[in-house]
């Protein structure tokens, strides 16, 4: 996901890297404000366990692997500022020093893979919560969800930032449900694994873990573990779920969204560059018949991300107990 | 002549209740080295970490006549030297020399005078090799040479080390300990390594539970068994402190 | 994303571009990587100028082309997507050997290719003739707070640390005779990744400890300033400035 130079255009670009600083901007502000210079050495050290972590290949199935991109799970342990910052750190320090996705490409990579997961995933986390009952398992479960949508919004992220501002003639309809079919399957990894992890924390330091900051520590250790396949069933089940809504709207379509090649995408892109007004990428709705529903689904998901993202930033900043007290 | 160190009635309570410090009193006299012995868990770190008010108990921390309070923090940092068990926790900075810097410039010092403090810190251990590397490829014995360093920069009264000897080899140890040797500063050296103790330190301390419960020259303190045995302390096998090289 | 990332990006040299302060650097391959990024896909010879260029920068610090070029394997991914483009892109096919493609699709996998190496060459050449604490001092000088490059340092400091550490732990599991192949088998590894992020929590402490204990009041002293001179920027300027002469040529010639 670590998009390269050029992948989305200059606009593109530009518009998602005024998103990015002004978001890391305020969380930096609520960084220096909520806590203490204790913190400086402790985010630099847990954004290298991010940076570590993501190198931590787990199994998924038949012996094929996967990584943790762990952002949601960041927020929960460290809280969501200082988890959204130690996850920017990797992504812009992978960029100028690895060579791991654009220069130009940081403002989109970080909303991305940064600010969507961490914020977002932080704010279904709180919403899963209240949902959940207040203990061990429930945090465990909430985490495991927060994983799963962190990734699934991510991923729609985007193919929403796909609509405004592709640069290959691929629609969409066609970015959307592969990006998002894929990243539903990535999201069951992610869930497990940020769930166990959790889990493993809560066993021996409740205390560090930001998001359960509210529990009575001396209780979570004499709770019952929940088996891991309960985890994954449960996990799978919420990953189809959601990826049959997903993938509702686009069935539901006049005429099929993926059927957006052949006749009416060669007059659209004929007619394309006649007119390059449209602050939609042209490519991106291909086919005039869908794009009106091209457009509600990327608003729909629009609308959940930035709900998502502004309540888990609500959340943080309303919140102080939700980033780590200086002890 | 005031003492280098003293701390007095010094008891500190973990968050989760149990006592680590129970009462500690210790002096150290300018110009000795002394050992603080003790099984783990027995409050040495904790102890180490209150001389220069990092964790704050109550009773008092009194360094070079000076008592430690809210004021006079900074002072105090700048006279106790504090080198941690660990060497990565000490060596944070991207090289040597910066490593090394850290103290002084938060002292304000800065330009020409800052790279003489560094020099002079480095060659004081004998490493002024080291400055330019990145502290993560260094041996054990030069990351410890380091953490020293940064310490000495501060130009401290006293200098307390945790463990100086974890991680190093058997040559490393004899080096460390012939460096020590050369330095003119006060020292408080937690160890449960009784042959470096001997070698090193006049006098030694023995901390059990949070309290100072023998102390003494320390041929004198190694040569009790009994008491060596009662605090989980032994002198490795075919080992006697008399016999051993002072 | 791969393994091995944590060394080996810093050539040791002796070169102008080495010497330049790390602000003019840094600010020099952002204004060359815009410029690429903005180009149109169709300026074609401007994007074989920028690579003149940007190799010429290369020979010029005395880095290896193998070594840009190896390091370069990282965008494969990206060059597997964008040579998928020609046949899933929609629009007016042609024939390439034999083969139906998109126009539109070929153009844009060049333009994916094109723009992800040049941006891949530059920041590896950045990486190559700047040590990364010079490259976060010249961030902090072009206005990244000093809160995040600190951070970036304390990361950076720890990343090989930890990065061995996992090792271990994967030897550990190994020599117990632990080969998973399925998610359910995952938990030891969730279970390593929880202990990790423990440890990295109580180094975090330990190392804020040690700063206290040598005066550390919340603000990193500056112990890399180097204030460059209006010859640096000169210097500095003209990787992008020659790309910015390409790029309006190649709009006039086209």
């Amino acid at each position: 996901m670590h998009a390269p130079d050029g992948f989305l255009n200059a606009g593109t670009a530009v518009a998602t890297g005024a998103i990015s600083v002004g978001t890391v901007s305020l969380a930096l502000r609520q960084l220096r404000q909520t806590i203490n210079e204790k913190q400086v050495p402790l985010a630099g050290i847990a954004a290298a366990f991010v940076f570590a972590a993501q190198m931590f290949n787990f199994p998924v199935a038949a012996g094929t692997t996967g990584h943790l991109l762990g952002g949601a799970l960041a927020a929960i342990l460290l809280g969501p500022h200082m988890g959204a910052i130690a996850v920017t750190v990797v992504v812009v320090v992978q960029a100028i020093v690895f060579a791991d996705g654009g220069l130009t490409a940081l403002g989109y990579n970080v909303l991305n893979m940064a600010i969507v997961p961490a914020y977002g995933g932080y704010g279904a986390f709180r919403l899963f919560r209240r949902l959940l009952p207040a203990t061990g398992s429930g945090v465990m479960a909430a985490t495991g969800l927060a994983g799963l949508v962190s990734v699934a919004m991510s991923a729609m992220a985007f193919s929403i930032e796909w609509l405004f501002g592709a640069t290959a003639p691929v629609s969409f309809a066609q970015v959307f449900t592969g990006m998002v079919g894929v990243h539903f399957l990535i999201g069951v990894g992610e869930a497990v694994i940020s769930a166990m992890a959790i889990g493993a924390v809560l066993a021996s330091r409740p205390d560090i873990v930001a998001g359960a900051a509210d529990l009575d520590i001396a209780r979570i250790g004499g709770e019952r573990r929940i088996p891991l396949r309960t985890f994954i069933i449960g996990a799978l089940a919420v990953a189809l779920f959601l990826g049959a809504v997903v993938s509702q709207f686009a069935i539901d379509g006049p005429d099929g969204l993926e059927s957006v090649a052949g006749e009416t995408g060669l007059a659209k892109v004929a007619q394309d560059h006649a007119l390059d007004t449209s602050i939609f990428s042209d490519y991106a709705t291909a086919g005039l018949d869908n794009e009106s529903l091209s457009l509600a689904i990327a608003g729909i998901a629009g609308v959940m991300i930035v709900l998502a993202v502004g309540w888990g930033i609500l959340a943080a900043v309303r919140d102080r107990g939700g980033d780590r007290a200086a002890t | 002549m005031t003492a280098a160190l003293e701390a007095h009635a010094l008891e500190f309570r973990y968050p989760d209740g149990r006592m680590a410090l129970d009462g500690v009193e210790l002096v150290v006299d300018r110009g000795h080295r002394v050992a603080l012995l003790g099984p783990n868990g027995a409050g040495k770190t904790t102890l180490a970490l209150h001389l220069n008010g990092i964790l704050r108990g109550s009773g008092s921390v009194v360094i070079g006549g000076l008592e430690l309070n809210d004021e006079n923090l900074a002072e105090i940092r700048r006279r106790v030297g504090l080198v941690f068990q660990d060497a990565n926790d000490q060596l944070f900075m991207p090289t040597v020399a910066e490593d090394v810097a850290f103290g002084p410039a938060n002292l304000g010092i800065d330009g020409d005078l800052l790279d003489r403090r560094v020099e002079e810190a480095l060659g004081r251990v004998d490493a002024m090799a080291l400055a330019p590397r990145p502290p993560h490829h260094l041996s054990g014995g030069e990351k410890r040479s380091a953490a020293i360093a940064t310490a000495l920069a501060m130009e401290p009264q006293v200098l307390v080390l945790d463990e100086p000897t974890s991680g190093l080899d058997p040559q490393g140890r004899r080096e460390l300990a012939e460096t020590l040797r050369t330095l003119d500063v006060t020292m408080l050296v937690i160890t449960h390594d009784l042959p470096f103790a001997l070698a090193l330190c006049e006098k030694s301390v023995i901390m059990d539970d949070g309290r100072v419960v023998a102390e003494g020259p320390t041929k004198e303190v190694l040569d009790n068994e009994n008491l060596l045995r009662r605090h989980r302390l032994e002198m490795p096998f075919g080992f006697r402190a008399g016999s051993s090289p002072g | 994303m791969g393994a091995g990332h944590a060394h080996a990006l810093y050539v040791h040299e002796h070169s102008l571009v080495h010497h330049l302060p790390p602000q003019v650097k840094v600010a020099s391959a952002i204004a060359f990587v815009i410029i690429v990024a903005t180009t149109p896909r169709e300026d074609v010879w401007a994007f074989v100028a920028y690579g003149a260029a940007i190799g010429s920068v290369a020979l010029f610090s005395r880095i290896e082309l193998r070594f840009v070029l190896v390091r370069m394997l990282g965008i494969l991914p990206f060059i597997a997507f964008a040579s998928l483009l020609p046949f899933v892109a929609s629009g007016e096919q042609v024939d390439v050997f034999g083969v139906a493609m998109s126009r539109s699709g070929l153009w844009a996998a060049w333009n994916v290719v094109a723009k992800a190496s040049l941006g891949a060459a530059t920041s590896i050449v950045l990486a190559a003739t700047t040590e990364v604490p010079d490259i976060l001092a010249g961030l902090n000088k072009l206005k990244v707070p000093a809160l995040f490059t600190s951070i970036a340092g304390f990361m950076v400091r720890y990343l090989e640390l930890m990065v061995e550490e996992i090792g271990r732990m994967r030897v550990a599991m190994a020599s117990r005779g632990y080969d998973p192949r399925w998610i359910w088998q995952a938990r030891p590894i969730a279970a390593s990744t929880g202990a990790l992020f423990i440890r990295s929590y109580e180094r975090g402490e330990r190392v804020y400890d040690a700063m206290l204990a040598r005066g550390y009041t919340g603000e990193m002293p500056d112990l890399r300033r180097r204030d460059p001179s209006r010859r640096d920027w000169v210097v500095g300027s003209l990787l992008p400035a020659s790309a910015l002469i390409v790029a309006l040529l190649a709009r006039v010639i086209t």
